[in-house]
């Protein structure tokens, strides 16, 4: 699996991470390379092995259904650069 | 597969055409606190007051799941007769937006916690059609963006963030706008009766996207067109009909149907697309390494099976066999479990063994009407069930009649709330005349004043309500009715 120079856009575009053309060449490589790296898994056969999900024998912890958090606003919106009436203020978005 | 109903064809210029319809419907789960995070659930309060670090998906926070929410997933999914999955994984569905601190919303794509199950709608006493449920899976809501406070700029709150949805995916079993707005209805009432969701789509807590489609009768399925966050019964009827007839037209004009996603416009009646983006979303699923997959074993699900209360189909049938109700009656009786209950209790109450249809026509006829004037349901229109079965005692001993009940019934609902029927009938002089003397006097007076139409009443039977009229006139509307039409008809001959 590779990608090519539209793949890195793409890539980049849905990260929302900007990429200057000059970049592209050289994330195209490392990005090969890192997905060439992995596809070395496949080599292993895992017909009929369990997908392991857990190193240690855990099961997924639940909590029990108290509140017990929030009712911090104003620590919640302190790092926000804009807010008004306890709301965040963010540039307007279509859709 | 549902059966093929031609009746429901929408016809256009061209011809018959076939709507198909599927839905999938959020509903917010009835917990106190979120899905991953121990804030609050409750509506209204301030703008960004029940929101944790979690929630705001602050670096290094971690979700945590609620328990309860699992027991509702699991509560609604046997409810839905569907299959409850022993093992379930969580998955981020990534993109990018003001209201999604996370950047991904955590939900289930590849192993949802309830599989495939099934909703019976009863359309009519004589129609009954069943829908399949695909999937029922748990994920996170967002939060609220607002855009209409400042010119360039949108607020955004982020208390709803992070409570917890229950995704109820049907097959697209639907064939009608009326289907639609049933099988909405139903599915709304079986989550009510086993407490995992309140229903209340004026809070939001329930809301729909209505997929559509058309086709010929017979051909493959059409293209469809998604209409998203549809926000009441009413309008997921109108925005199916809107959106099936946009189809038709297109197709009818010679155009083809562009799969997009739309949204209804309630004043204008039709459906819009939603403005359309560069690219479409590309989701890029895969499991949420910071969860564990769900596993549940037996005695859980079992423990929550147990305590299932009566479901409302099951309830349905047992009305009609025990207290001899119509499918129609029934049906309206057990579409909220607190009517169902307040309708048995008013039956069983202590005393003789009252008609449970008597009981049912005054819950659903008066006391119904009476609930309506000031936006309540019969069940709490004012009148206690314990109430209510004296007031059907008093009529069905004859110790009233039927229109002093209705007036009595105004009162207990009004002006007299709380009084015992009883007591007040007595205060008010509310009492039939029974006395089979007094009545057979008043008969005779009335006979004796009119002797010619009495006369004529021989020939022309049809004049035994005009003596009826009278003689109750000359009571003040306090003779049995029965008694004294039985009487005229003796006395008159016919």
């Amino acid at each position: 699996m590779s990608v090519d120079p539209a793949g890195v856009r793409r890539i980049a575009r849905l990260g929302r991470i900007s990429v200057d053309d000059d970049e592209i060449d050289f994330l195209r490589e490392e990005l090969n390379a890192t997905l060439a790296f992995v596809e070395q898994l496949a080599e292993v056969d895992v017909d009929g092995v369990e997908p392991m999900t857990s190193v240690a024998r855990l099961k997924l912890p639940m909590r029990e259904d108290v509140v017990r958090d929030g009712e911090k606003a104003a620590q919640i919106l302190a790092n926000a650069p804009l807010s008004e009436d306890g709301f965040f203020l963010v540039p307007k978005v279509i859709d | 597969m549902a059966p093929s109903s031609a009746h429901k064809y929408i016809s256009g210029a061209t011809g018959d055409f076939e709507v198909v319809v599927g839905m999938e419907v959020h509903a917010q789960v009835a917990s106190r606190a979120k899905l991953f995070s121990a804030s609050s659930t409750e509506f209204g309060g301030e703008p960004n007051a029940h929101v944790s670090f979690v929630d705001a998906a602050m670096p290094g926070m971690l979700p945590v799941i609620n328990r309860e929410c699992v027991a509702q997933a699991v509560r609604a999914g046997l409810a839905l007769k569907a299959k409850v999955n022993r093992r379930s994984s969580f998955d981020r569905k990534n993109y990018f937006y003001p209201d999604l601190p996370q950047g991904y919303q955590i939900s289930q794509y590849k192993d949802p916690i309830v599989g495939e199950g099934e909703v019976q709608v009863d359309l009519t006493p004589d129609e009954s059609i069943v829908v399949g449920i695909e999937r029922l899976h748990l994920e996170q809501d967002a939060g609220k963006s607002l855009h209409d406070q400042a010119p360039n700029m949108s607020f955004v709150d982020l208390n709803r963030s992070g409570v917890a949805l229950m995704e109820i995916v049907s097959k697209p079993d639907l064939r009608s706008a009326d289907e639609a707005k049933a099988y909405v209805t139903k599915l709304r009432t079986i989550l009510r009766y086993v407490g995992a969701c309140d229903g209340d789509m004026e809070k939001g807590n329930l809301r729909a996207d209505v997929n559509v489609s058309v086709r010929r009768p017979g051909e493959p399925l059409g293209t469809r067109c998604e209409i998203k966050n549809v926000n009441s019964i009413r309008f997921i009827g109108q925005a199916v009909d809107a959106e099936a007839r946009r189809q038709i037209a297109l197709i009818e004009d010679g155009g083809k149907v562009v799969q997009q996603t739309r949204l209804f416009d309630p004043t204008r009646g039709e459906t819009r697309a939603m403005r359309t983006k560069e690219e479409a979303h590309d989701y890029r699923y895969f499991p949420d390494p910071d969860l564990l997959p769900l596993e549940l074993d037996d005695a859980f699900i079992e423990g929550l099976a147990s305590s299932l209360p009566e479901l409302p189909d099951a309830k349905k049938s047992r009305f009609i066999a025990q207290y001899g109700l119509s499918s129609y009656d029934a049906g309206v009786l057990v579409a909220d479990k607190a009517g169902a209950d307040y309708f048995e209790a008013a039956v069983n109450a202590p005393g003789v063994k009252r008609d449970a249809k008597a009981v049912a026509n005054w819950t659903l006829g008066d006391l119904s009407a009476h609930g309506n004037a000031s936006g309540a349901p019969f069940y709490e229109a004012g009148l206690s069930p314990a109430a209510l079965a004296t007031f059907v005692d008093l009529i069905g001993e004859g110790t009233i009649s039927g229109k002093q009940g209705k007036d009595l019934l105004l009162l207990l609902v009004g002006d007299e709330k709380g009084a015992d029927p009883r007591a007040l009938a007595e205060r008010r002089g509310m009492r039939q005349l029974n006395d089979t003397g007094e009545i057979e006097r008043a008969v005779d007076v009335v006979i004796a004043a009119n002797a010619d139409k009495a006369e004529q009443a021989k020939s022309k039977p049809g004049m035994l309500g005009w003596f009826v009229g009278q003689v109750m006139k000359s009571t003040g509307g306090k003779a049995n009715p029965q008694t004294v039409s039985d009487m005229l008809k003796t006395r008159l001959g016919l």
